[in-house]
């Protein structure tokens, strides 16, 4: 007993002071603040910055490659604390929260197959999907799995739902989506034209409910020109100009344009 | 006799990836570029042959004549570390560049059963300190030249049509498969040459 204490003990000590000397030849100088900075930042190492950890974040920041404000996660209070160990001024972080571009739930949109296979959305992709429209939802749950933070759950008809309170704008679950049908987008912004799929109006009208048919009744009807037609055949709303107006979200005859403020109300009532 | 049978048998004969299948993390991992495969083989090479020295010294002068075998797997573990942490140090200083590229897969080393694989096999085999270092360094030989061989092939992979559900670790796990159906033509050399 007391000699396995002894060899392990010695053995330790020997290597320990080994490397110690080692660490101390072959030292590299680190600027402080990095270490600073990694203890402020929230230590998620969510990658939602597009830096591998936080680490990488804080040395990007002191090489100056990235802005002080680059965590998203962290908001504004790990901007300012970053902004004061690097001595500038830290402007507002813009809150971003993920959008699913997609409403062909089960019952809007039905599965012509069944799929029995492996639970990601990037076999069955593979294979197609089952509910006919090649751009929509898969309904797998991949970016629900992905999401660190609990703000994702699937609905009961198969539709990812973001829950905005929680997310932190990390953009797991846009990288998990074999489709990109998941964005980043300004949490201030309320209207959201939930479709991607560029085949024309008959044809999207033949295995979705909610699709967008590209009438351009939303392109007419915004004041502010915010709307426009991608390769003719679907609305996209350019969130710089839109101003939460929801004129458009009562002309969609389709219901694919959505305000989140409206449901909110409404749920409030 | 003895010395050409363990450089041939660590480098082809029973070469760690192609034959025993140990070591395969780092060496799917890392494969993807000849230099970062070359920085692999060079950290693998010092890990095995010191660590293989140190732990038979450590087995022949303390763990043996104390009857201490059942801390084999802990003790030899930490001199792995050691040497690992070691590598760690040095090439963050001398190689940044390659120090990044390796990532996580460096600190692996320590987990890397090829390196562990080797210096049990030396306590099973009963060879002395030198043997043993040479055993392992030719065990690190072997490994090396696995990984810089398959390093090749996946480099012209970016030149290829790959169908994509093969892509990446699948292509790369039937790519060993296949060189380790090549590498069984080594099996009797040995006996070929020598008898």
């Amino acid at each position: 007993m007391i000699e396995a204490i002894l060899t392990m003990g010695i053995s330790g000590l020997a290597f320990g002071v080994l490397l110690g000397v080692a660490a101390r030849k072959f030292r590299v100088e680190q600027d402080p603040r990095v270490s600073r900075i990694i203890e402020v930042l929230p230590g998620a190492n969510c990658g939602g910055c597009g830096y591998p950890g936080c680490s990488g974040l804080a040395a990007a920041i002191v090489a100056g490659q990235a802005p002080v404000n680059a965590c998203t996660v962290g908001g504004n209070t790990v901007a300012e604390k970053v902004a004061g160990i690097m001595g500038v001024q830290a402007s507002a972080v813009t809150a971003r929260v993920a959008m699913v571009y997609c409403q062909g739930s089960r019952d809007v949109a039905e599965p012509r197959a069944e799929y029995v296979g492996i639970e990601a959305c990037r076999a069955l992709d593979q294979l197609g999907g089952v509910k006919g429209c090649p751009y929509g939802c898969l309904g797998l749950g991949s970016c629900v799995k992905a999401c660190k933070f609990g703000a994702m759950y699937m609905s009961s008809q198969g539709i990812p739902v973001v829950i905005r309170e929680k997310c932190t704008g990390c953009g797991a679950c846009v990288k998990a989506c074999p489709r990109k049908l998941i964005e980043l987008v300004p949490a201030d912004k309320q209207v959201h034209i939930l479709c991607r799929s560029y085949d024309k109006g008959p044809v999207v009208r033949k295995y979705c409910k909610v699709g967008c048919i590209a009438c351009q009744a939303c392109v007419r009807a915004c004041p502010l020109k915010a709307i426009s037609m991608d390769r003719g055949t679907l609305a996209r709303i350019d969130y710089s100009l839109c101003d939460n107006c929801e004129i458009c979200v009562s002309k969609c005859p389709v219901k694919t344009i959505v305000s989140y403020k409206l449901r909110e109300e409404k749920a409030v009532s | 006799m003895e010395i050409i049978a363990i450089i041939l048998g660590g480098v082809l004969i029973n070469n760690f990836v192609f034959m025993q299948y140990l070591g395969l993390c780092p060496f799917v991992g890392v494969s993807r570029q000849l230099e970062t495969a070359l920085g692999m083989s060079g950290a693998v090479v010092f890990v095995m042959t010191m660590a293989s020295a140190v732990t038979a010294a450590l087995e022949i002068y303390v763990l043996a004549p104390l009857g201490l075998g059942y801390l084999r797997t802990i003790a030899y573990i930490l001199v792995i570390a050691s040497f690992v942490q070691l590598v760690e140090i040095f090439m963050k200083k001398a190689a940044p560049g390659l120090y990044k590229a390796l990532g996580i897969y460096l600190p692996l080393i320590t987990t890397n059963c090829a390196v562990l694989g080797v210096t049990m096999l030396n306590v099973r085999r009963s060879y002395g300190i030198l043997l043993s270092t040479l055993n392992g360094l030719a065990g690190a030989l072997g490994w090396s030249l696995a990984i810089i061989i398959f390093a090749g092939i996946r480099e012209r992979w970016r030149l290829m049509d790959i169908p994509k559900t093969l892509e990446g670790f699948p292509l790369a796990l039937i790519s060993t498969g296949l060189m380790s159906l090549a590498f069984l033509g080594f099996q009797n050399l040995f006996k070929a040459a020598f008898h």
